[in-house]
C-alpha cells in the first residue's frame, strides 16, 4: 500500500491559488508522517504546466500536470473525474483539498467517486496509524469538533488559512497527464467566470481585514472603510449582513455566519456592535481592533484593542498614524 | 416538474452550546430545533418554482430520529406535498453514509429535481448533496446563489473568493442552495393546520458503514478578555504604538 498523498492545487485564472500551496504544505505534512510522497495535481488550460515548480517549492514530490482548453474555468465533472482515476490507480493514502468555494464543490464529488466519506473544512489534521484526525469547527464556529476519519483513502479539506504555506523546497518531478474521458462533454458547464476587480485582495487572501457595519451611518462613509484598508497596503474591505443588507456594499463581503468566515493576522471592527452571527464569522481572527461609539456593545468583548469614540473622526486619524508608520521602516 | 428537497432538523445556534457529559455531543437540554438555514432556502425556491410553473410536487426528506418529522411538518406547512423519513436512531456525522441513504431513497423516485442546503449548520461539511448526485450519477451544482430552471435545463450562479461562476446544466439535476435565492416564507395557520393531513412516510434509514465520526467535542478557547485602550481621536497614537510592538501587525 503507498504512502503517497495527492494534493490538488487551486488554479484561477491560470495561476495557482494561495490555498493551492496551503494544500501541498498540508500535504506535505501527512506525507512525513506517512513515509509517502507529495503528488500534486495542477489542472489548468494550456500552459499552466509553467507553474509545476512553484508547487516543488512547497514540498510536492511530483506535479501532476493536466491541460485541457476546458480547464480554462472550472470543469467540476472532468476534475472529479481525473482525480479519482489517479487516486484509484495510485492507492494513495490520502488526499488534500483545500475548502474553498472550489474546494467545497470538487472534494465530496472525489470522496464520492471513491466510496469514502469527506472529512470537511478541517482546521487541524494529523495521520496517525490508521486514521486520520482532524479538528472542524461546528456549530457555527461555537464548538470544534475532533474528528476521526477510518476510511482509505482518507479524503480531506482544508479550512483555508489554517494551514500557513511553508517552503519545503524540492525539485518536483513534473509528469503531464491527460484527462480521465473527454473534458467537453461535461454535463455542468461553466459558462463564464466573473472576476471582481483582481487588484483587491480577497476577503480569504488579506492578512488585514477592515470591516465596516452601520456605525458608519451613510453608504459613503465606507469611503473611510476603505482608505484605512489602502493605508495598511495589504487589506480587505469587509461588512456586516446590516451593511450588506442595505446594499451598501455587495453580499460578497459579508463577514459573519451566514457569510464568509475569515481569520487575518488582524481584523479592524468600524462601527460594528459586534452581534453573535457577526463574531462567528471572525472571532478567530488573531488580533481584533475595535472602533464604535457604544462603549457596552459585544465587539469590545472580543477586541484585543477597543476605542470608544466616533468612527467618522477616529478612522481618519487612524489612517494617517497607519499610512505614517506603513511609510516609515 | 417533481422536486425533492432534502433537510435536516439542527439546534437553534443563538445559545451558549454547553458539552455533554459523553463529550462526543453537545448537551441538547434546552435547546430550540428548527429546519437547517439553508434548507429552507431550498424549500422555498422548490415551492416558488412549483408555483411559478402552476403543476409539479414538492416532496421533503430527512433522516434522523423520530424528532427529525417536526422539520418534516414544518416543510408541509409551507406547502411541500408530502414528506419522507428516513429513520434511524441518530444523524451520523459520515456524510458518505447519509448520502448513500438518501440515494437509495431518491433513484427511481422521478424527480427532474433534488435540492439540499449548502450546508447543514450544525455539522457544517456540505458534502451530503455533492456526494448523493455522484451516487445518482446526476449532473451537480453547489451553493447556487441564482437558480432558474426552463425547458429542462437550468442556470445557476456560485459565488466565488473575489469572483463568481454561471452555470449551466440539465435536468435532472441536484442543486444545493445559498442564501439569497428565496427567503423562507412563515408557515400560515392554514398551512400548519393541511401539514397535519398530509402523507409522512416512514422507513428505515439505510446507512451501512459509518468511518467518519466525532470522538471529541469541546467549546473552543475563549478570546482573553476585550480591553478599551481609550477614547477618541487621542487613542490612536497608543493603538498604533500597540499594533507595532505587542501586536506585530504593522
Amino acid at each position: 500500500m503507498a504512502n503517497h498523498i495527492l494534493a490538488f492545487a487551486e488554479v484561477r485564472g491560470g495561476e495557482p491559488r494561495k490555498v493551492a500551496f496551503e494544500s501541498v504544505t498540508a500535504a506535505r505534512a501527512l506525507a512525513d508522517a506517512a513515509g509517502g510522497e507529495v503528488h500534486a495535481v495542477l489542472a489548468g488550460a494550456p500552459g499552466v504546466a509553467a507553474k509545476a515548480e512553484s508547487l516543488g517549492t512547497y514540498g510536492a514530490d511530483v506535479v501532476v500536470v493536466v491541460e485541457h482548453a476546458t480547464f480554462a474555468d472550472y470543469n467540476p465533472e472532468a476534475l472529479a473525474a481525473f482525480v479519482a482515476e489517479r487516486v484509484k490507480s495510485g492507492g494513495h493514502r490520502a488526499v488534500v483539498f483545500t475548502a474553498s468555494a472550489q474546494g467545497k464543490d470538487l472534494a465530496p464529488r472525489v470522496a464520492a467517486k471513491l466510496g469514502v466519506p469527506l472529512a470537511a473544512d478541517l482546521s487541524t489534521v494529523q495521520l496517525t496509524g490508521d486514521k486520520v484526525v482532524g479538528t472542524h469547527p461546528v456549530n457555527t464556529g461555537k464548538v470544534l469538533a475532533t474528528v476521526s476519519l477510518t476510511a482509505t483513502p482518507a479524503v480531506v479539506s482544508i479550512r483555508p488559512g489554517a494551514v500557513t504555506a511553508a517552503p519545503a523546497a524540492r525539485t518536483a518531478r513534473v509528469e503531464t497527464a491527460s484527462p480521465a474521458g473527454d473534458p467537453g462533454v461535461s454535463r455542468v458547464r461553466v459558462t463564464q467566470t466573473i472576476v471582481g476587480n483582481t487588484a483587491k485582495l480577497d476577503l480569504g487572501d488579506a492578512p488585514v481585514i477592515v470591516s465596516g457595519g452601520r456605525g458608519l451611518r451613510a453608504a459613503e462613509n465606507f469611503k473611510l472603510v476603505e482608505d484605512l484598508a489602502a493605508a495598511f497596503g495589504n487589506a480587505a474591505v469587509g461588512a456586516t449582513r446590516a451593511v450588506t443588507d442595505d446594499g451598501w456594499r455587495p453580499h460578497s463581503d459579508q463577514i459573519g455566519q451566514t457569510g464568509r468566515q475569515v481569520s487575518p493576522d488582524l481584523y479592524v471592527a468600524v462601527g460594528i456592535s459586534g452581534a453573535i452571527q457577526h463574531l462567528a464569522g471572525m472571532r478567530t481572527s488573531k488580533t481584533i481592533v475595535a472602533i464604535n461609539k457604544d462603549r457596552e456593545a459585544p465587539i469590545f468583548k472580543v477586541a484585543d484593542y477597543g476605542i470608544v469614540g466616533d468612527v467618522l473622526e477616529i478612522v481618519p486619524a487612524l489612517t494617517a498614524a497607519v499610512r505614517q508608520a506603513k511609510g516609515s521602516h | 416538474m417533481k422536486i425533492a428537497v432534502c433537510i435536516k432538523r439542527v439546534p437553534e445556534m443563538d445559545v451558549r452550546f454547553k458539552i455533554a457529559p459523553s463529550g462526543t455531543s453537545v448537551d441538547e437540554t434546552g435547546l430550540k430545533w428548527d429546519m437547517s438555514d439553508f434548507d429552507g432556502y431550498a424549500v422555498e425556491a422548490a415551492l416558488q418554482m412549483t408555483e411559478k410553473l402552476g403543476t409539479g410536487e414538492v416532496v421533503v426528506l430527512t433522516l434522523g430520529p423520530d424528532a427529525a418529522q417536526e422539520t418534516l411538518r414544518k416543510a408541509l406547512s409551507m406547502g411541500a406535498a408530502r414528506a419522507i423519513h428516513l429513520k434511524a436512531d441518530a444523524i451520523p456525522f459520515d456524510n458518505f453514509a447519509i448520502a448513500k441513504a438518501l440515494a437509495a431513497e431518491l433513484a427511481g423516485g422521478g424527480f427532474d429535481l433534488v435540492m439540499f442546503g449548502k450546508l447543514s449548520i450544525d455539522s457544517s461539511n456540505g458534502a451530503v448533496g455533492p456526494m448523493t448526485a455522484e451516487l445518482l450519477n446526476l449532473p451537480c451544482v453547489t451553493a447556487a446563489s441564482k437558480l432558474e430552471i426552463a425547458g429542462g435545463k437550468g442556470t445557476a450562479r456560485r459565488e466565488l473568493e473575489g469572483a463568481a461562476e454561471l452555470l449551466e446544466f440539465p435536468l435532472p439535476a441536484v442543486v444545493t442552495i445559498d442564501e439569497g435565492v428565496a427567503r423562507p416564507r412563515y408557515p400560515s395557520l392554514k398551512g400548519i393546520m393541511a401539514a397535519k393531513k398530509k402523507p409522512l412516510e416512514v422507513k428505515p434509514a439505510q446507512l451501512g458503514e459509518v468511518r467518519l465520526t466525532v470522538t471529541t467535542m469541546a467549546l473552543p478557547p475563549e478570546r482573553p478578555a476585550g480591553r478599551i485602550i481609550g477614547e477618541g481621536v487621542a487613542a490612536v497614537p497608543e493603538l498604533v504604538r500597540l499594533l507595532q510592538t505587542e501586536a506585530k501587525v504593522l
